[in-house]
């Protein structure tokens, strides 16, 4: 784990430290939620819950600006939250509902919001880094000026296409900022099982991209860095990679009893680097707000995850006929760029 | 003693080639391992070497020669003090120039360079001017004018830009549209698929080459899970309009992992559509049809038509639609189902069968995804009898889907089974008689005719 380095000394408005902690206890008790309700049965099949990593898309996402993309792997309830989408789209597609983003039809790992530029939510480790290489790969050949967050895991890290991708995306100055969310266990393989190189960030230099290491456990670190990143590629300068120093609290997935762990080692990340307490402290000590304030924000995140919950209990299945339409396109979707 | 320096074959599937410069004169003596010319074959400009040594007697074929048939003389070389202009008249070709390049034509490759049949295209206006076209030029056009029409559209692959193309499908791409959409990428298929893929989804018309559809195995999981699937996944709002093109199938003598049919693994997918032309017209037609469409579409090419010759209408827009059979000839005794390269035995069989007295109904499906059912189902509702032709595996192919599908929707039509014609089950050998017993025959095609018909 990255010592917490000395994070840019708080020159962040209450505002700013507000909006952080609302946005992550948002993504926070609607992962408790979906766990809840998957042991209900009410969500089926993979549910991989993002609770300890928070401070990862939150701090990302206040370095993007309107228009640029992001894409990641299964476990990305966190970064639909955090880009803007719809807790009830969301949740009412983890209950496989007409609701949902996909109108139930592609369920936990397979999201997409063209509005909000999120283009998934794939469930093929690593297949969304050359996704999202190419989606920086249009910006470019079409004169955007938009930097695409490519997000994947330790685990994917080991992947092969990573590193074509890698080379690819260096050899055509490509605006994407590869984000290693280094949780440190690739399901139930620690880092140091996997690999005798370690710090994943430092094989970009094999292709020449710059890259860090970040403590993802400080939303302030992980923004100032993001800025950095997304500085690089929108000068042109080509792709950036942050490997993300996190920690996940829950198991791989629902049905993950995590036995490669001790309860000790997880029980020490959330007593004394878990993010949301970290922004809560400096909130209270910095006299930006009282106990009063942060219950009220409490509740207020409380009630937009239990309307979240009731809609995606109430929506409806999809219609049989679903089953049928989207196989193919006839025409391209609206908002497409053509 | 005078040898004949013949023209030498330097790509599986090259018949002819172009001269394109000498390196030795008349009068220069040569020896093994010596570079003679350099020869552009229908891949790549390649120097040819001596073999023999000796001295340059006489130039049979001036640089700049094009179109010069494989095993041709060129040069003459003689021995110290032999008379050139004698020798040229009666040097004996050796047989070991052209053997010692391993080719052996394949029995595709031999003939029929424009093809007999008449294109009956219902789509073409009358008085349209009909141009003697490759396959290969057919397939470069059609990616030119969907370019020049769209500036969404690149191509995007391996040797696609500056080489001009493994294959010459390319060629002259990068000259007319730069090196922002003719791409040229490293060797890394599912890196560069998995790009592609990305792009679309970011608002552009990517065409991705791969230099054979074999290669695009180590990239099937962006074909099929990433391009495939996504639409359905994001419920209809994410659309990934790409093309997947190269060739495909056997080429010859080049082993089991280079010679596969796909048509029938990627005719399974649903969200792909697949198109398998036989035809330069339709290359070109469906080509462009293909570029526009909105979906992933799988472009099935193959190295041994790109040289062929067809007649390809001269419209400003010709574009042939997906799930459009078209019947090449029209018959009442049997019906023959084919698409691709298949197309060439089973056009052939039509024509040796029709000297016997059997009036064979010849289809090309061109496109698997879509299928046109309803024409080969109305064609069997006619002739009451059926044989498909493809190159592919016997197991679990295009033929035995059909198959079922004419038995649940044709039973009582049917006099005979339908048979499946297709490659044999084994990994393509290398061996050249094993090869040829590996492929899809003619004869193959004639005695499944004459058994569904009991002669």
């Amino acid at each position: 784990m990255a010592t917490r380095k000395a994070a840019a000394k708080p020159n962040v408005s209450k505002d700013e430290l507000l909006h952080y902690y609302r946005e992550m206890l948002l993504i926070r008790r609607f992962e408790e939620k979906a766990g809840q309700l998957y042991g209900m049965g009410l969500i089926g099949g993979f549910c991989h819950l993002y609770i300890g990593q928070e401070a990862v898309v939150v701090g990302l996402e206040a370095a993007a600006e309107e228009g640029d993309k992001r894409v990641t792997s299964y476990r990305d309830h966190g970064h639909m939250l955090a880009c803007g989408m719809d807790p009830r789209g969301v949740m009412a597609e983890l209950t496989g509902r007409e609701g949902g983003y996909s109108r139930g039809k592609g369920g936990s790992m397979h999201m997409f919001s063209r509005e909000k530029h999120f283009y998934g939510g794939h469930g093929i480790v690593g297949a969304q880094v050359p996704i999202g290489a190419g989606l920086a790969m249009a910006d470019k050949y079409l004169g955007n000026d938009r930097v695409t967050f490519t997000y994947f895991g330790d685990g994917a890290a080991n992947q092969g296409q990573v590193y074509e991708t890698y080379n690819m995306a260096e050899l055509w100055d490509l605006p994407v900022v590869f984000v290693i969310e280094n949780n440190q266990y690739a399901m139930g393989t620690s880092v140091k099982r996997a690999t005798k190189s370690m710090t994943l960030y430092e094989r970009g230099v094999a292709y020449g991209i710059p890259g860090e290491q970040v403590d993802g456990m400080d939303v302030l670190a992980v923004k100032a860095a993001g800025e950095k990143a997304v500085a690089h590629c929108r000068a042109g300068k080509g792709p950036y990679i942050l490997e993300v120093m996190t920690y996940r609290y829950r198991g791989h997935s629902m049905s993950d009893p995590a036995k490669y762990r001790t309860r000790e080692e997880v029980q020490e990340m959330r007593e004394k680097r878990d993010a949301i307490e970290h922004v809560r402290t400096m909130l209270l000590t910095g006299k930006h707000a009282s106990e009063d304030d942060l219950k009220a924000i409490d509740k207020e995140i409380k009630d937009i995850v239990n309307q979240a919950a009731e809609f995606a209990k109430e929506s409806p299945e999809p219609a049989l006929a679903e089953l049928w339409t989207d196989i193919y396109a006839d025409a391209l979707p609206q908002g497409e760029a053509h | 003693m005078a040898t004949e320096v013949l023209m030498p074959a330097l790509s599986p599937t090259m018949e002819e080639g172009t001269l394109a410069k000498w390196l030795v004169k008349e009068g220069d003596t040569v020896s093994s391992g010596d570079i003679l010319a350099e020869i552009e074959t229908d891949k790549a400009t390649m120097e040819f070497e001596a073999v023999d040594e000796g001295i340059v007697g006489k130039i049979l074929i001036a640089e700049g020669t094009e179109g010069v048939k494989v095993n041709t003389p060129i040069a003459v070389l003689v021995e110290e003090g032999e008379d050139a202009e004698a020798a040229a008249s009666s040097a004996p070709a050796p047989s070991a120039a052209p053997a010692a390049n391993g080719h052996d034509p394949a029995p595709a490759a031999a003939k029929a360079p424009v093809a007999s049949v008449e294109v009956r295209e219902t789509l073409i206006p009358e008085g349209t001017e009909m141009v003697t076209t490759t396959v290969r030029e057919a397939l470069r056009d059609a990616m030119a004018e969907e370019m020049r029409r769209d500036g969404k559209v690149f191509v995007m692959g391996e040797e696609v830009a500056e080489y001009q193309g493994a294959y010459k499908i390319t060629q002259g791409l990068l000259d007319e549209f730069g090196a922002r959409r003719v791409i040229d990428t490293p060797i890394t298929e599912h890196g560069f698929a998995g790009i592609g893929v990305g792009a679309a989804f970011g608002g552009t018309r990517p065409i991705v080459e791969f230099m054979t559809f074999n290669f695009a195995m180590q990239a099937i999981d962006h074909i099929i899970n990433s391009a495939a699937k996504t639409l359905y996944m994001s419920g209809g709002q994410m659309g990934c309009p790409i093309v997947f093109r190269g060739p495909n199938g056997a080429a010859a003598r080049v082993g089991a992992q280079h010679s596969q049919d796909y048509g029938a693994w990627y005719a399974q997918i649903p969200g792909l559509k697949v198109v398998q032309p036989y035809s330069a017209a339709d290359a070109k037609g469906l080509l462009k049809t293909a570029i526009r469409d909105p979906n992933p579409v799988i472009f099935l090419e193959n190295e041994i038509l790109y040289g062929r010759s067809f007649e390809v209408p001269k419209l400003e827009d010709w574009t042939v639609p997906f799930g459009k059979a078209r019947i090449w000839r029209e018959g009442t005794d049997v019906t023959l189902v084919s698409w691709g390269i298949g197309m060439q035995y089973a056009l052939e069989a039509a024509d040796k069968l029709a000297e016997e007295g059997v009036s064979a109904e010849v289809i090309d499906l061109r496109t698997l995804r879509p299928l046109d059912y309803d024409t080969v189902i109305a064609s069997v509702k006619k002739t009451n009898r059926c044989v498909t032709i493809e190159e592919g595996f016997p197991v679990c192919s295009v033929g035995n889907h059909l198959s079922a599908y004419i038995m649940t929707h044709a039973f009582d039509w049917l006099d005979a089974p339908v048979l499946n014609c297709t490659g044999k089950d084994v990994p393509m050998p290398y061996a050249a008689n094993l090869e040829k017993h590996a492929l899809l025959t003619t004869a193959e095609v004639i005695e499944a005719v004459k058994q569904v018909t009991y002669r």
